[in-house]
């Protein structure tokens, strides 16, 4: 085989390229599919305990330090997870170059403005003011 | 190698055979089930606006939280979260069913289509006990 490529043969069967990874996004999906499993269940049990009751008792319940937390983990691991998920979906059927660099943008900043949003009302609940 | 022989018509970057798509395909459970699963992951990327606003809006205050209260009151607002909770749970249990073949379990034909039919059933279930048990912490229907 003529050699063509600045790559040895041994840079090529190790097949990590230049990006120096590739499984990293497969295996945080993995994580935090397993770590959503309790956590959404626990939204649910906090949704449900919370319905029709008045604004304060809300904000009371939701500030307490385990609900705080659980919807912090809660919202910072759906967060990523929806993040890896979208750009998944996006890259598999988005091909036009600057289309996809567009929507990849979109979903980063939806998804900071997510996280940023709920976090930071979930610490005012907490920390009153 | 490709690199030198890009534009040719004759070279390897010829146009090529293309494997089948979506639609040669019988439409089979698990086929269906796949699909519902991305689906209900994006469903759930946009509905997280929802518990977005409603953290928001509890800490604003009073009269946001209100509003937000009577959005979810009205019929839009009841199917909008039913939507999002079969979404939620469906996507929980297609997620495990993925994880169960994550582990290596589950690949034989009968097992795959006990594993999708589960998957709807389940999330089916679960969706309506969800919101039994909804409906009856707050005291019935209202």
């Amino acid at each position: 085989m003529k050699q063509t490529s600045m790559r040895t043969p041994l840079r090529r069967v190790r097949g990590l390229g230049t990006a120096h990874t590739g499984t990293h996004h497969f295996w945080h999906q993995r994580v935090t599919s397993v770590a959503g499993i309790p956590l959404c269940i626990a939204l649910i049990v906090i949704v449900i305990a919370l319905l029709g009751r008045s604004h304060a008792a809300v904000v009371q319940i939701l500030g307490s330090p385990i609900v705080a937390i659980t919807m912090l983990l809660f919202i910072i691991n759906i967060v990523y997870h929806m993040w890896i998920g979208m750009q998944e979906i996006i890259v598999d059927y988005v091909h036009e170059d600057k289309l996809k660099l567009a929507t990849l943008l979109a979903n980063t900043f939806f998804c900071f403005g997510i996280a940023f949003a709920s976090t930071f009302a979930i610490l005012k609940l907490s920390f009153g003011v | 190698m490709a690199e030198i022989q890009a534009g040719s018509t004759t070279g390897p970057r010829r146009a090529r055979p293309l494997s089948p798509h979506l639609q040669v395909y019988k439409l089979m459970l698990t086929f269906v089930m796949s699909g519902f699963h991305r689906i209900s992951g994006a469903v759930l990327y946009f509905g997280m606006v929802l518990i977005a606003w409603w953290l928001i809006a509890a800490a604003s205050g009073p009269n946001a939280y209100s509003y937000f209260e009577w959005f979810m009151g009205t019929l839009i607002g009841r199917l909008v979260l039913f939507g999002y909770t079969w979404a939620l749970l469906h996507h929980m249990l297609g997620g495990i069913r993925h994880l169960i073949w994550d582990l290596g379990y589950g690949f034989e034909p009968t097992e795959r289509e006990f594993l999708a039919l589960a998957t709807i059933v389940g999330s089916v279930s679960l969706t309506l006990v969800v919101w039994v048990i909804g409906y009856l912490a707050m005291g019935g229907p209202r």
